[in-house]
């Protein structure tokens, strides 16, 4: 028999770290995404990840997010809980035109529904571009959200990362 | 610790196609011997031996064919791939340098680093070659060491079928119809032994008619838990140039890494100790230990390898794009993605 499979959740989480020999630990900016959720108001998006104009983000979800859309494609994966996400397609764009990262909408746009996901654990949806797109989650989860930088991103690195 | 500039002349000749250069002579031991350059392969029945001008190198047979296998399938990956503290590769992207010593601060510090220049082309199909001879019938050098047979002793058959698998990438998300397949128990991918209790579940799909591609969900860590290969990432998710590898790890990382770029590491299960170093000293930089949920970059100037005691899933995340290892080279890019 082998050894259980450990994933990490919002209740049960052990952090590693960096143990440095001859370097500065934050040139590995490291943080843990389940930390950071346990700390975050719903839905802010806070970026756990940066490669130049890249992020990863971390999202706790809980309740009903704001609507959003993204002028291209973005991705999200859950590490912890259940989460519904449902879609729309616009009658008129949300998003100006090369707009980059998550657009907060004002509302439930005016369009199209395209349909929903539950998603659990390890699964992870596409957030297609063009689409409008809302989470719900009936308790406490975390997600990791692929995108770029943009207006919804939360960077907070000196409060997340070790030091 | 600074070292003396290299001296050594680089050839920046393109070489004659490899095919020209593989020898058909069979030793002793049943294997082929390889050239390339002036750089020649052999094998017997521990070793590999690398023969360049003026001296050899010495590499045990399982480790030099699974940092081989990992440089073959990796397209020689994003940078630097070191077998060992000596020989490895630095990839340009359509040109590949293979060198001894050069990230080795004794063999920079009297000048015995040796350095060649080749067509990424030519010599990809030298290492092929080299792997498909010197890979035994029943040794994978892909697997767990827990999960394939010996790399040792003389000429015995081969393993085509686990030396050739092609590198999986997604172009836009694994799943989604066109695109790469979800590992699956019909197309020969069980769940690995060390993943057994990892849920199976599916995401449940409601797409309104004409949304079944866009309305779009599948169970990654499934995925995961049915790939037969060990540290050898495959995209998972694309955002432009940004790509989510997602790659299941167990024992020993085969080579020692060194970047070009920034990468990150986000640890989805279990636990890897990585050893970072100083990228051309080798001087001991940190140890990064990574349980589930812990994100770390990666920075440009080092190089890490990984352990993983247990069979663990993990997410690199790439950044794709062409200029990086010019900015960084050049100073235009800091060696760390944050400031802070």
């Amino acid at each position: 028999m082998s050894t259980p499979t450990y994933f990490g959740s919002l209740n049960d989480f052990k952090k590693g770290g960096v143990t440095v020999i001859n370097d500065d630990p934050k040139h590995y900016v490291f943080s843990n995404v389940f930390e950071v959720a346990s700390k975050s108001k719903p839905y802010e998006k806070v970026a756990v990840g940066k490669n130049l104009n890249y992020v990863i983000e971390a999202v706790r979800a809980e309740g009903n997010s704001p609507w959003y859309a993204c002028e291209h494609d973005e991705a999200a994966l859950v590490m912890d809980g259940e989460v519904e996400v449902h879609y729309v397609k616009p009658d008129r764009p949300q998003t100006p035109a090369g707009k980059e990262g998550t657009v907060k909408l004002a509302g439930e746009p005016a369009g199209q529904k395209m349909g929903w996901v539950k998603v659990r654990r390890g699964h992870m949806a596409l957030l297609p571009k063009g689409a409008a797109y809302q989470f719900r989650s009936a308790a406490p989860g975390v997600m990791l959200v692929q995108t770029i930088l943009g207006d919804c991103t939360v960077e907070k690195w000196g409060e997340i990362c070790q030091k | 610790m600074s070292l003396a500039p290299l001296t050594q002349v680089r050839n920046k000749a393109v070489n004659p196609p490899a095919n020209k250069l593989v020898s058909k002579l069979v030793n002793k031991q049943g294997y082929q011997s390889f050239q390339i350059g002036q750089f020649k392969f052999e094998r017997d029945e521990y070793f590999a031996h690398i023969l360049y001008p003026g001296n050899r190198h010495i590499v045990p047979i399982e480790a030099f064919l699974r940092a081989l296998m990992r440089d073959i399938a990796w397209g020689f990956f994003y940078g630097t791939v070191n077998f060992d503290r000596v020989f490895g590769t630095i990839n340009h992207y359509g040109t590949v340098e293979m060198f001894v010593g050069l990230n080795n601060t004794a063999y920079r510090s009297v000048h015995k680093e040796y350095v060649e220049t080749f067509s990424s082309k030519d010599l990809k199909r030298v290492f092929e070659a080299v792997i498909e001879d010197w890979t035994n019938a029943e040794f994978d050098p892909f697997g767990a060491p827990a999960e394939t047979g010996n790399a040792y002793g003389l000429k015995q058959g081969d393993n085509l079928k686990a030396v050739q698998r092609q590198r999986l990438s997604a172009k836009r998300m694994v799943g989604l119809p066109g695109d790469l397949k979800m590992r699956t128990e019909e197309d020969g991918f069980p769940v690995n032994r060390a993943f057994a209790d990892v849920p199976q579940d599916k995401p449940e799909l409601h797409p309104a008619p004409g949304f079944e591609g866009q309305v779009y969900a599948v169970n990654l860590f499934a995925h995961l838990s049915r790939s037969d290969v060990t540290w050898n990432p495959s995209v998972v998710s694309v955002v432009r140039d940004s790509l989510l590898c997602a790659t299941t790890e167990e024992f020993v990382l085969p080579v020692i890494h060194g970047n070009d770029r920034v990468e990150w590491l986000v640890q989805f299960s279990d636990e890897i100790i990585w050893d970072v170093e100083d990228k051309i000293t080798g001087m001991p930089a940190c140890k990064v230990i990574m349980k589930p949920g812990d994100v770390a970059a990666m920075p440009a100037d080092i190089r890490h390898c990984g352990y993983s005691p247990k069979r663990s899933m993990l997410l690199m995340w790439e950044n794709n794009d062409g200029t990086l290892p010019h900015r960084h080279a050049s100073g235009e890019l800091a060696p760390y993605p944050v400031e802070f």
